[in-house]
């Protein structure tokens, strides 16, 4: 990826499911290092749009370019460079936290000391040998905040990240995947002042639809209100 | 390809061990099936083609099973999504996999065959034993690697129960076929028999077939 091309370019990417658009015409621009929030209720297609990303789900319409590279065609080439928090912690309940931290960092090829160290700072060393089955949801949160930042990503794709996090968690985990950790950011939101903060664009959704796509600084609560009424 | 296959073998190794999910399960409908045959047949030992029928279908049984399971885990705890996202070959979760439903089996058959000699075999096992476990070891590859590649397309359906057994037993009955026809002049009163080439080279080839077939499509069971 040259220096100047962006992160992440979408143009007009669409998403179904069967007949049903979940995702319709999107086009956009971002960064490398910038964070875009995205805003919509349940279904708006936010969820689509972070798994089309991250190659998981296939485009139906449209261009998708992640880090330089064509999606779905040069999906290996970007694969191991996202990072991917979804709605799932993505962790096998009857492995501990640490044998599947180990796990993913075989997969990606992390250095192994890389799991302890992210082990202290998501604060679950002290938990790290228990059963993921046994753990809170917040808990298993965090591990999985470790999951998708063991490889240093240069992409973090984040469904609603602090959900399940008390505030000292969340402050927690702000250094791996909040606004100054070095990453381009994608992440989703239903919180308008939490969302907006650290964030240079926001994308609001509504029905598979863009309905605003402006930099954070020009977009007001109530703009972002009207989304869920 | 071989350090991310070792892990994944670890893992489903690991989750086999902690949840004893299949492999008991197996181990408990294959001597449950020797002791209904053992009443069933009202006949206290068997031989030749009804001894070897009776073995192999009985382990095919037992193998539906551990292929209905095989990709739960990683359908309902995200680890599709985990492996999918990792830049690894994905032909690796079909080696894996495989090789771990081939370990399961032969753990299976560690227990089940003794079973099956105390419960209806009337020659004794002793002799045939070398040649059987080369038989059985065929016949698991066969069993391993048509049963990953119809657990990885049946656990994308809702009917996962369903879709398994009506898709694998038809794939497997050349495998049946041959095993058992292996098998019986083992199994034979009067002494073990010859291992027929023939049906051996059969086995042999089918597995290999159908680890070519599988090889080259199982990427696209995992494609969205």
């Amino acid at each position: 990826m040259s220096t100047t091309e962006p992160a992440v370019q979408l143009r007009g990417a669409g998403r179904r499911y069967g007949e049903r658009a979940a995702l319709r015409d999107v086009t956009l621009d971002l960064a490398a290092g910038q964070t875009l929030v995205v805003f919509g209720p349940n279904g708006a297609g936010k969820t689509t749009l972070l798994r089309m990303l991250a190659t998981l789900l296939r485009p139906h319409a449209g261009e998708v370019r992640v880090l330089g590279h064509e999606l779905p065609d040069d999906g290996y080439a970007v694969r191991g460079r996202i990072g991917f928090l979804g709605h799932e912690p993505l962790l096998y309940r009857e492995l501990t936290g640490r044998e599947n931290l180990r796990f993913h960092a075989r997969l990606h090829r992390a250095a192994p000391a890389r799991v302890d160290e992210l082990l202290d700072a998501v604060g679950m060393r002290a938990r790290a040998d228990d059963p993921v089955a046994e753990l809170s949801r917040g808990m298993v949160q965090r591990l999985a905040v470790a999951r998708a930042v063991l490889h240093e990503p240069e992409l973090l794709l984040l469904d609603e990240p602090l959900a399940n996090l008390d505030p000292a968690a969340a402050a927690q985990v702000a250094p791996l995947i909040g606004p100054g950790c070095g990453a381009t950011r994608v992440l989703t939101s239903h919180d308008p002042a939490g969302g907006l903060q650290g964030a240079d664009l926001a994308l609001g959704l509504k029905a598979a639809r863009v309905t605003f796509l402006a930099p954070a600084g020009e977009i007001s609560p109530d703009q972002i209100g009207e989304l869920y009424a | 390809m071989r350090s991310t296959v070792a892990t994944l073998l670890r893992k489903e190794l690991t989750l086999e061990w902690r949840t004893r999910e299949s492999v008991p399960a197996m181990v408990l409908f294959s001597i449950a099936t020797y002791v209904v045959f053992h009443f069933g047949l009202d006949r206290d030992r068997v031989a030749g083609d009804l001894a070897s029928g009776v073995l192999v279908v009985t382990l095919l049984f037992a193998a539906i099973l551990g292929v209905n399971r095989l990709f739960v885990a990683e359908h309902e705890q995200g680890g599709f999504d985990g492996f999918l996202l990792a830049p690894v070959d994905r032909t690796a979760m079909l080696v894996a996999k495989a090789v771990a439903l081939f370990c399961f089996l032969c753990i299976v058959e560690v227990v089940a065959l003794p079973a099956f000699a105390l419960l209806l075999l009337g020659p004794p096992l002793t002799q045939a034993l070398g040649p059987l476990v080369l038989v059985l070891l065929l016949a698991n590859a066969g069993i391993a690697v048509i049963g990953t590649l119809v657990a990885g397309l049946a656990i994308q359906t809702r009917a996962r129960d369903l879709i398994v057994p009506l898709l694998a037993l038809p794939l497997l009955v050349p495998v049946v076929l041959a095993a058992a026809r292996s098998a019986t002049p083992l199994l034979q009163d009067g002494g073990a028999g010859e291992l027929p080439g023939n049906w051996m080279a059969t086995l042999a080839i089918y597995d290999l077939l159908f680890a070519l077939i599988a090889y080259a499509v199982f990427d696209f069971l995992l494609e969205d």
